[in-house]
């Protein structure tokens, strides 16, 4: 069988790729399913420990998880029409309205 | 090495490779495709983990439903290939990508090679939990409250894309 550890090792490496796209990539879509990595590598590690531990909390945890990402996904991708519509741009070094 | 084993490295090496090229196409549209290729990989690691329902919502909501959200959005901006991926290394992204290594060199150190109780077969009971049944039935009964809040952040989260992507408002 394949132990927990090997789960949780991959689960950590995907979440770190998500995070390198969200660090490093500029466009503003990509970000986003960067993000979207970032969700599906916890739920990953969610559905895991439900399975070893024999308790469902975390399948319940990971279905939540899902219809949350679905809400943001809807609302982010209204808030980068919006951008578009304005600025013309998706590259989020120009979107720089907020900063300091 | 058993035949689980084998199966296992064979669909992680996909999720990482799969998700790799979503963080370095320069068309987004190639990125969208990769990051449903890797939705499938996680959807049979979850079979793996005797996890049926939540392997089939993966595939239905976040491949079909939400990825196709992303298509749609990606066609209607009509985005091409983005002219500086490589040309434009900034500090600030070694920085980062130093900082991300070392983060998962951590994680792997400890769950892989540090001191823990070897979890090493998946539970009796994964296989009856897994069930649309049992999940059904635990949704509706324990999870009751947290379910209805949800279809109100749905109402809300279709309502709010709606007036944000709207033209004017009137």
């Amino acid at each position: 069988m394949v132990p927990l550890n090997l789960y949780l090792s991959l689960s950590a490496m995907l979440f770190t790729i998500g995070v390198v796209g969200v660090l490093t990539r500029r466009n503003a879509i990509i970000v986003f399913m960067s993000i979207e990595l970032m969700l599906n590598s916890v739920n990953l590690t969610l559905v895991a420990f439900s399975s070893f531990l024999g308790d469902a909390t975390g399948q319940m945890l990971v279905f939540f998880v899902i219809t949350i990402a679905a809400a943001e996904a809807a609302i982010g991708l209204a808030i980068i029409i919006a951008l578009f519509r304005n600025k013309q741009t998706v590259n989020i070094d120009e979107i720089n309205l907020l900063k300091w | 090495m058993t035949f689980e084993e084998v199966f296992f490295y064979i669909l992680a090496a996909g999720a990482i490779v799969s998700a790799l090229l979503v963080i370095t196409r320069r068309n987004p549209i190639n990125s969208v495709i990769y990051l449903v290729l890797n939705f499938f990989f996680l959807a049979a690691l979850y079979l793996t983990l005797k996890a049926q329902f939540i392997a089939i919502i993966q595939i239905l909501v976040y491949a079909g439903a939400i990825m196709v959200l992303f298509m749609f959005v990606i066609m209607l901006l009509n985005l091409g290939d983005e002219k500086q991926l490589r040309d434009r290394v900034t500090w600030k992204q070694i920085v980062a990508i130093g900082l991300s290594l070392a983060f998962v060199m951590q994680v792997i150190y400890i769950v892989g090679f540090g001191e823990t109780d070897g979890m090493d077969t998946i539970s009796a009971r994964a296989v009856e939990i897994g069930t649309v049944e049992y999940i059904g039935k635990e949704l509706f009964s324990h999870y009751v409250l947290p379910i209805e809040a949800i279809s109100v952040l749905i109402v809300l989260a279709v309502v709010g894309a709606i007036v944000l992507a709207k033209r004017k408002l009137d």
